[in-house]
């Protein structure tokens, strides 16, 4: 007997199934109140220090919980458990983003029942974690001084679908050839809409707008019927 | 290795729809890459030949690649130009106020099923 071939035609974007997967995990958070924050930026540009920086004053409102994916090691996760807040880490075994049913797996693993707040800490990268909605509720980019103003020139997609861009190590400003305005302009002329907040995550500057941003977000997704 | 986990995904969703249809053997797979998707098409093949070894109804699929060229389209003089040559600046007014139209995509064109 011959084989008999069939042509089917799909169309889909290879993304299609993790979008749809993302925008379910979305809705499922919606009803347990939990607002989830997707935290991404390049390896060393700040993630885990403005973490250290935001959460133990937002702590004295709300339940939070950390998720710290990296390829290997658990550094990340002993440093927010060392400030007293709920986390763990996950590892991505060599991929280079979180999509969402390794989300999903993640908040599974941590408990999310009850909490108001979890921070998901991407893998450090620019590239990869762009494409993948990881079923967070906001993206939340850190760019720091030493990387560079023209960031968003070579990564145009993660300033498109970040919400907010936090400017870190600004302490740093008189060392580098960084220009704010420059970062600013290139970044909005993306995405029109991004909220920009200039901070040093190591001297606490800046950091108090950034904690009433996320106060204001984690209420407004709370108070969503 | 950005390549793997696109391969990974593409396949997870190739299988599904392959499942939908009741198809036992996929002889190939079309995609089509945008030329500023992220995706190189010579690593998204090398990946792909590596992974669909571990599956059973796409073991030996083969994978047939299709470029999609960028075009950028300018908000100022409403003309439409080549992206990688020119980039996020129009050629025709220098305006910088421009926006892609298309070759971000990563997407599954179609599969060719065999019934035996």
């Amino acid at each position: 007997m011959s084989d008999k071939i069939r042509i089917i035609e799909v169309k889909q974007s290879v993304f299609a199934d993790n979008d749809r997967d993302a925008a379910k995990l979305r809705n499922e958070l919606k009803e347990k109140k939990t607002f989830l924050l997707n935290l991404m930026s390049s390896p060393g540009s700040g993630k885990t220090t403005l973490l250290k920086g935001i959460l133990p004053s937002l702590a004295k409102e709300l339940k939070i919980g950390v998720m710290e994916a990296d390829i290997d090691g658990d550094v990340d996760a002993k440093a927010i458990s060392d400030i007293g807040i709920k986390s763990i880490q996950l590892h991505t075994g060599g991929m280079c983003h979180l999509d969402a049913s390794m989300t999903r797996q993640g908040l599974t693993e941590l408990g999310c029942d009850g909490l108001d707040l979890v921070v998901l800490e991407n893998v450090g990268n620019l590239v990869c974690p762009a494409e993948f909605d990881t079923g967070a509720v906001k993206n939340l980019v850190i760019l720091s001084v030493p990387e560079g103003h023209d960031k968003p020139l070579k990564y145009p997609l993660m300033f498109q679908v970040a919400n907010a861009l936090i400017i870190n190590k600004i302490d740093t400003m008189p060392y580098f050839d960084f220009d704010l305005e420059k970062v600013k302009e290139a970044a909005l002329m993306r995405n029109p809409s991004l909220k920009i907040f200039p901070v040093s995550a190591k001297t606490g500057e800046g950091l108090e707008a950034v904690i009433s941003w996320l106060k204001d977000e984690v209420k407004a997704w709370q108070d969503l019927t | 290795m950005h390549e793997l986990g696109v391969v990974f995904h593409c396949l997870d969703q190739v299988k599904r729809i392959a499942e939908e249809n009741q198809v036992k053997r996929v002889n190939s797979v079309t995609v089509m890459l945008g030329e500023v998707s992220t995706v190189i098409p010579y690593l998204f093949e090398d990946c792909w030949k590596w992974a669909v070894k571990k599956e059973t109804v796409f073991k030996d699929a083969a994978i047939k690649i299709e470029i999609i060229k960028a075009v950028t389209y300018c908000e100022d003089c409403g003309e439409k130009y080549p992206t990688v040559e020119h980039g996020k600046v129009c050629p025709h007014c220098g305006s910088e106020h421009t926006y892609l139209l298309e070759g971000n995509e990563i997407m599954i064109k179609e599969m060719v099923a065999v019934d035996e």
